[in-house]
């Protein structure tokens, strides 16, 4: 059972300074929750591949920052959500090396490696809504 | 407009990147060092990351093709000072750094570049 604490933040994801302050914002969230210098890089790395994939791909959008709580257990959650075309083959973009947009194809693959829950929704038309979270390990 | 420096010693150029860069500045970065590597007519271009806390898939692939335009030009280059955090989560990432040399600080990369062509 997962619980959030508080509200989202919400950040735009606008222009590419929007992708720095988001990865600041998410670097100092996973600081403060006690998170590894390790796992803090990890998931760093995967918020910046998300977000600049809504910025890329999706036209600029929004990620929500969320702190989870599950009994004992803390945890961060990132959502990247845009309104742009959406994705027709979520198997094919989530294969490494694919890649739509001259990018090397691993902004989706390498953030749901990167991370330990990964969740995609989207649909041609309909935008794209990317939410992956990370557990403090004890 | 916001630049990351570009230092000449010798015939070699250090770039130290000591801020979160954003994507144009990191293309920037990679246009400025080609031409420097031209005007200057080095042979060796060093890039300390040491200060870097993440790589992702764009800068990866910025130090690659960066790496790849200065053996064009007859330059080669090494990148230097990687944390070990930024290399594991590289590694899973599933970026490989092809063609690009490394060591582990800015002395080992000179030393490494001043051993000559391979």
């Amino acid at each position: 059972m997962t619980s959030s604490q508080g509200g989202a933040a919400v950040l735009p994801l606008r222009t590419d300074e929007d992708v720095v302050r988001l990865r600041k914002q998410v670097r100092d969230d996973l600081v403060a929750l006690g998170f590894s210098l390790v796992e803090q890089t990890k998931m760093v790395t995967a918020a910046s591949e998300l977000a600049r994939n809504v910025l890329r791909y999706g036209g600029g959008g929004d990620a929500h920052i969320e702190q989870l709580s599950d009994g004992g257990r803390k945890g961060l959650s990132l959502s990247f959500i845009d309104q742009g075309p959406g994705i027709e083959d979520i198997d094919l973009a989530l294969t490494d090396g694919y890649t739509s947009g001259g990018g090397l194809g691993l902004g989706l693959s390498g953030a749901k490696r990167l991370s330990d829950e990964f969740h995609i929704d989207t649909a041609p038309g309909k935008g794209t809504t990317v939410k992956i979270a990370k557990w403090k390990h004890f | 407009m916001e630049r990351i420096p570009i230092l000449r010693m010798g015939r070699l150029l250090l770039v130290t990147i000591q801020v979160d860069m954003h994507d144009r500045l990191a293309m920037t970065l990679q246009e400025d060092l080609t031409n420097r590597i031209v005007s200057d007519r080095a042979t060796g271009v060093l890039i300390d990351i040491s200060a870097l806390d993440i790589v992702d898939s764009f800068i990866g692939r910025m130090i690659s093709h960066t790496a790849a335009m200065a053996k064009i030009l007859d330059a080669r280059t090494v990148l230097v000072g990687m944390q070990p955090a930024v290399a594991i989560t590289l590694v899973e990432l599933g970026l490989e750094l092809e063609g690009v040399s490394t060591a582990l600080n800015v002395e080992l990369g000179i030393k490494l570049l001043e051993r000559g062509k391979p």
